[in-house]
């Protein structure tokens, strides 16, 4: 399969704090790729770093064929590169319609196109759309969540980043939201790249993983032969049994 | 009746505070910055009006666009030369940076046009309103100043609240971070609020001139400091507080200059802001504000 995103060699830091060292990695086409690690090891640094929120000092990140790393966020959504950040962060002064609005802020498609893609997030998030005029922080927190997700895929990704999208959430509406993970991979064709620190559920639907750890990748693979890893069975995973 | 009048002139120039207020309050909630040099853009309309409808004679309405225009495209530029490479600075150097480009348009403009006072006729030149048999007085100037802001005001806040562009100022206002993960160009968003801000400058310079005829480089300043004490007051980073306290402070100190001292309005309306601080940091409509850019 064809690589669509490449991270080589990226170093990040924070004023004298190096965040991210040397850390390469790939997803294809249709994948869902997961990374894993502890807090404070450096998913949402890299996130933000492909995303063009924050810039590597080093190596360059490819997506779809472009060098992404010296762009403009706004430009890097325009490719199709879209991101759900972590804790949500939905516009809670908008309305739930406006934010998805937001979503597709950067398309240039036309109004039926995007018209479209509102039915399609509403038949996905059935309760956004009983919701459409609320503002966004009346709603619960897994709603956020699925608005979240929702206002990302308005911007109709080729590629969708999903950081932590089931902290703070019930078991139950963890399950829902990894099935509308698969979904969104499996029917519509979105790649994935996931960072979780709910490892065993992610591990469960990703193709491969990478696990990070204090800025470093130390270890990748077939998410199965991860879930495997007695190292990972221990430290991501609850022990080994 | 006397009363009444004192009152009227208060709102008509609270309404001027409000519209330079407006600006303080857009720049301040979506860049995140205090635009110290918003106030001399005022000035800088003014004497656009000045040279062309004033002296050049040219039809008002004209003037006032050219105005516009000039202001607008002079709040882009100062945004884009000074302030944009400073994004993600510490604020105190941005804000240091906004009292430096206040002293550039200042002595810039007494550079170009000397600091003699100018003397400025009124762009208004429609009769006065005389009502209960003539005991009230109220000037067209007033009447169209208070209309004016009125109408813009709610203009400004049903683009924000009904238009896409406005969403965007939202939620680039809300959390910027998102809204460049949303694909929403921030650069720009910020540029229209400078532009928008700096239309109004020009309007409010206009009409400020057209009833407080005289127009120096430093015309700018002490209503700037006013309206962002008016925004501070009104709860910053909201469009009603910003009109309301601008508002509020227009007929504070012209109240006070008729009642208690016309040395000490000034101090009064200063005092207003300490006292605000105090009681209610946030302002009279700060956080809980419906339109909140």
């Amino acid at each position: 399969m064809d690589e669509l995103l490449k991270v080589e060699d990226i170093n990040v830091y924070y004023g004298s704090i190096h965040a991210i060292k040397d850390v390469s990695f790939h997803v294809d086409e249709g994948e869902i790729v997961t990374m894993i690690g502890a807090n404070g090891a450096g998913k949402t640094t890299t996130m933000h770093t492909i995303s063009g929120l924050l810039r590597s000092e080093t190596g360059k990140i490819v997506y779809d064929g472009k060098t992404i790393s010296k762009m403009e966020p706004h430009k890097i959504v325009s490719l199709g590169l879209a991101q759900c950040p972590e804790g949500r962060r939905v516009f809670s002064g908008l309305s739930v319609s406006e934010n998805l609005e937001m979503g597709a802020y950067s398309r240039k498609d036309g109004k039926d196109a995007i018209a479209k893609d509102f039915d399609m997030v509403y038949g996905l998030f059935p309760r956004l759309k009983e919701r459409k005029n609320q503002p966004a922080g009346t709603l619960s927190g897994g709603e956020q969540q699925m608005l979240a997700i929702a206002r990302a895929l308005m911007g109709k990704p080729k590629m969708l980043l999903l950081d932590e999208p089931s902290m703070g959430l019930s078991p139950l509406l963890v399950k829902e939201i990894f099935r509308i993970i698969e979904t969104i991979n499996k029917d519509q064709g979105v790649t994935v790249l996931l960072v979780e620190q709910n490892a065993k559920m992610a591990l469960n639907i990703a193709d491969r993983g990478y696990v990070l750890e204090t800025g470093n990748v130390t270890m990748e693979g077939k998410a199965s032969d991860l879930a495997n890893d007695p190292a990972v069975k221990n430290a991501y995973l609850g022990g080994a049994k | 009746m006397q009363f009444l009048s004192y009152l009227v002139r208060g709102i008509s120039l609270g309404s001027v505070y409000a519209l330079i207020a407006l600006g303080y309050t857009m720049v301040y909630g979506i860049a995140k910055m205090l635009n110290f040099a918003h106030g001399d853009i005022i000035m800088v309309g003014g004497y656009v009006v000045f040279f062309t409808f004033c002296q050049g004679g040219m039809n008002p309405w004209l003037s006032m666009i050219l105005a516009i225009v000039v202001c607008t495209l002079l709040g882009i530029t100062i945004e884009r030369i000074a302030y944009r490479p400073l994004r993600g600075a510490a604020s105190l150097a941005v804000l240091i940076t906004a009292i430096g480009v206040s002293y550039f348009l200042e002595n810039g403009a007494m550079l170009l046009w000397s600091s003699e006072p100018k003397s400025f006729t009124s762009i208004v030149s429609l009769p006065a309103l005389n009502l209960f048999g003539g005991s009230l007085q109220i000037s067209a100037e007033t009447i169209v100043t208070i209309v004016t802001s009125l109408v813009i005001m709610f203009v400004l806040i049903w683009f924000v609240n009904n238009t896409r562009p406005g969403h965007a100022m939202q939620a680039v206002s809300e959390d910027r971070g998102a809204a460049q993960l949303m694909g929403i160009n921030v650069n720009a968003i910020i540029s229209l609020t400078f532009a928008i801000g700096s239309g109004l400058a020009a309007i409010a310079g206009a009409l400020l001139l057209s009833s407080y005829p005289t127009l120096v480089p430093t015309t700018g300043a002490m209503p700037g400091i006013k309206a962002f004490v008016a925004a501070v007051f009104g709860g910053i980073g909201s469009i009603p507080g910003a009109f309301v306290g601008g508002i509020l402070l227009g007929i504070i100190e012209n109240l006070s200059k008729a009642y208690i001292s016309t040395q000490l309005s000034d101090a009064i309306v200063f005092l207003v802001l300490i006292v605000v601080l105090l009681v209610k940091p946030s302002g009279l409509l700060g956080k809980k504000a419906t339109v909140k850019v």
